[in-house]
């Protein structure tokens, strides 16, 4: 436990941020809903016939009038697109920084196996993970609670164990490619979270395309689907756990066999 | 037991080389220098070693433990100070030292504290604030603090000052007095001629020579130098000769008595034979392919 303490120590301003934003917008959405609840009366006639747009965001499949509609394409977006981010650039980094930073040759050279590096540091993505989403989930939880309304329990719990599961297939996606990479973290986790987010709306956009739901998590945990079905797709959720544990395994395997240079 | 011992242990970056059929044997308890310029393969050994890089060939092992299938065993008994110490730079300077200590499951909190103020290092300060030569302490403390059986240094004083390097070099020399065996791998020859009892030189990834530092230097080669006016070029075994105003000083391989017979022969009015220092024979090594002893 002694390496997952000390990368919650090292990463704990950049998770404190990042959930708070999250918290911290998803609470002003949820706040601004008792607002707009009066207004959606003509406007849901507006956002439903905004062709490819419309589309794109599922706002064809639920009503902007109700808190599970609202909440499903507002809200889904902030903590489905804060917690991709997160997840990404938190598990792109996770391995390849120790080589960046120049602090693996201080880290290797203890008498600590790589596969037990490897282990606790992919515990402590998925510790920050996990608690990113708790704190998140009471922040939603109570702000719903706090304009008086009643929570719609299975929604938002299936709203959010789907962005759980998106998020932990983009970090065991990402740690895999971090086991890889000496430089350029960022630009890979930010990358690969804003293609997957992008490939979602072209899916949601072109029937063609659609096959892209199962190559994106977005597909999955797309909140207008979610709340219109009130359940999850097994398959692309199959698809999308294969492919994380394939990048954890491939994380594995590269790193303890990789050459450490100054 | 040998505490290093490699047979034709081999490393290549692809297609450039690192170490070559390197055979190299330290004995438990020796305070054994490596000795190199930059590129010659002595870190490339080092990481190999401490398992950061694999070898493409050959075998090594430390107190008898394989390096690649023992790791964990061979680390918990060694301490590592390398060239460049980098840690983690939001973190106080104590918190490493813990963090070190707390991987290797040990509490080395009093050797730490003692080592700590030996070598008068400020523990509250973040390592960011730290200067070179300060973070070498820090690693200094890192690698010592759990009493290692094997230190492996790797150009140790870059950074030091002087009174710091004295008060290190006390640390080793009571750590080796106590049974450690010492891996001292530097470019600074007066350091390996001051401490060390055997060294190595390495060449181009191949040990070219090792033996009693005594030997080295000896090493059949003296330096001669000589007062007047004096031809040497028919003389064979000069190495390094270099001329000056009222005479020659050179490096010389062969027999005395043909030496003295032939500088006998000679207008010369003054004659020094002396022991050449490490320096010279690490030089007479590279520059002339180290094959003269």
């Amino acid at each position: 436990m002694t390496i997952v303490w000390h990368e919650l120590k090292q990463n704990r301003t950049s998770l404190v941020v990042w959930t708070a934003a999250i918290g911290f917008l998803l609470a002003v959405c949820i706040f601004m809903f008792p607002e707009m609840e009066g207004q959606m009366d003509g406007m849901d006639e507006i956002f439903s016939s905004m062709g490819s747009f419309t589309e794109a965001f599922g706002m064809d499949q639920v009503s902007f009038g109700t808190l599970t509609g609202f909440y499903s394409v507002e809200c889904g977006n902030i903590l489905g697109l804060g917690g991709a981010f997160f997840t990404s650039l938190t598990a792109a980094a996770i391995l390849s920084k120790e080589e960046k930073d120049h602090t693996a040759e201080f880290l290797l050279t203890q008498p600590v196996s790589r596969f037990r590096i490897v282990t606790e540091k992919l515990a402590a993505v998925m510790v920050q993970v996990i608690i990113l989403n708790m704190v998140v989930f009471i922040i939603s939880i109570s702000s719903v609670r706090a304009i008086g309304e009643s929570v719609p329990w299975k929604e938002i719990c299936l709203l959010h164990f789907a962005y759980f599961l998106l998020q932990i297939e983009l970090a065991g996606i990402c740690f895999g490619i971090s086991a890889f990479l000496r430089q350029g973290s960022i630009g890979t986790g930010l990358g690969i979270a804003a293609v997957m987010y992008f490939l979602n709306l072209i899916a949601n956009i072109s029937d063609r395309a659609g096959f892209l739901k199962y190559v994106t998590p977005f597909g999955y945990a797309e909140g207008a689907d979610i709340v219109a079905n009130l359940c999850l797709e097994q398959m692309p959720v199959i698809t999308g756990m294969t492919l994380a544990a394939a990048g954890i395994l491939a994380g594995y395997v590269k790193y303890c066999r990789k050459d450490i240079l100054s | 037991m040998y505490a290093v011992e490699t047979k034709g242990l081999t490393k290549f970056y692809g297609k450039s080389r690192g170490i070559a059929d390197l055979d190299l044997s330290i004995s438990e308890g020796e305070f054994f220098g490596f000795i190199g310029p930059n590129g010659a393969g002595k870190s490339t050994t080092i990481r190999t070693l401490l398992g950061l890089i694999k070898p493409c060939g050959g075998n090594a092992k430390i107190f008898g433990k394989d390096i690649l299938t023992e790791k964990e065993a061979i680390l918990s008994e060694t301490g590592y100070l390398p060239s460049e110490a980098i840690f983690y730079s939001g973190m106080k300077v104590k918190e490493v030292i813990k963090f070190s200590a707390s991987l290797k499951k040990a509490d080395c909190s009093k050797e730490a504290e003692c080592l700590c103020e030996r070598l008068k290092l400020d523990v509250s300060k973040k390592v960011r604030e730290l200067s070179f030569g300060n973070r070498k302490k820090v690693a200094i403390v890192c690698a010592l603090q759990s009493r290692p059986r094997l230190c492996i240094l790797d150009e140790p004083t870059s950074g030091l000052d002087p009174l710091i390097q004295r008060e290190f070099f006390s640390i080793l020399k009571e750590r080796h007095a106590s049974g450690a065996t010492i891996f001292l791998s530097s470019h600074i020859l007066s350091e390996i001629q001051r401490n060390c009892t055997r060294a190595a030189i390495i060449r181009e990834g191949k040990i070219i020579a090792a033996g009693s530092v005594e030997e080295l230097s000896k090493n059949n080669a003296k330096r001669v130098q000589i007062q007047g006016m004096a031809d040497i070029s028919p003389l064979s075994g000069v190495r390094d000769l270099k001329k000056t105003e009222d005479g020659a000083s050179f490096l010389y391989g062969g027999g005395i008595s043909e030496l003295l017979t032939f500088l006998s022969k000679q207008k010369i009015s003054d004659l020094t034979i002396s022991e050449p220092d490490l320096e010279e024979i690490f030089l007479h090594y590279y520059l002339d392919g180290g094959n003269g002893k």
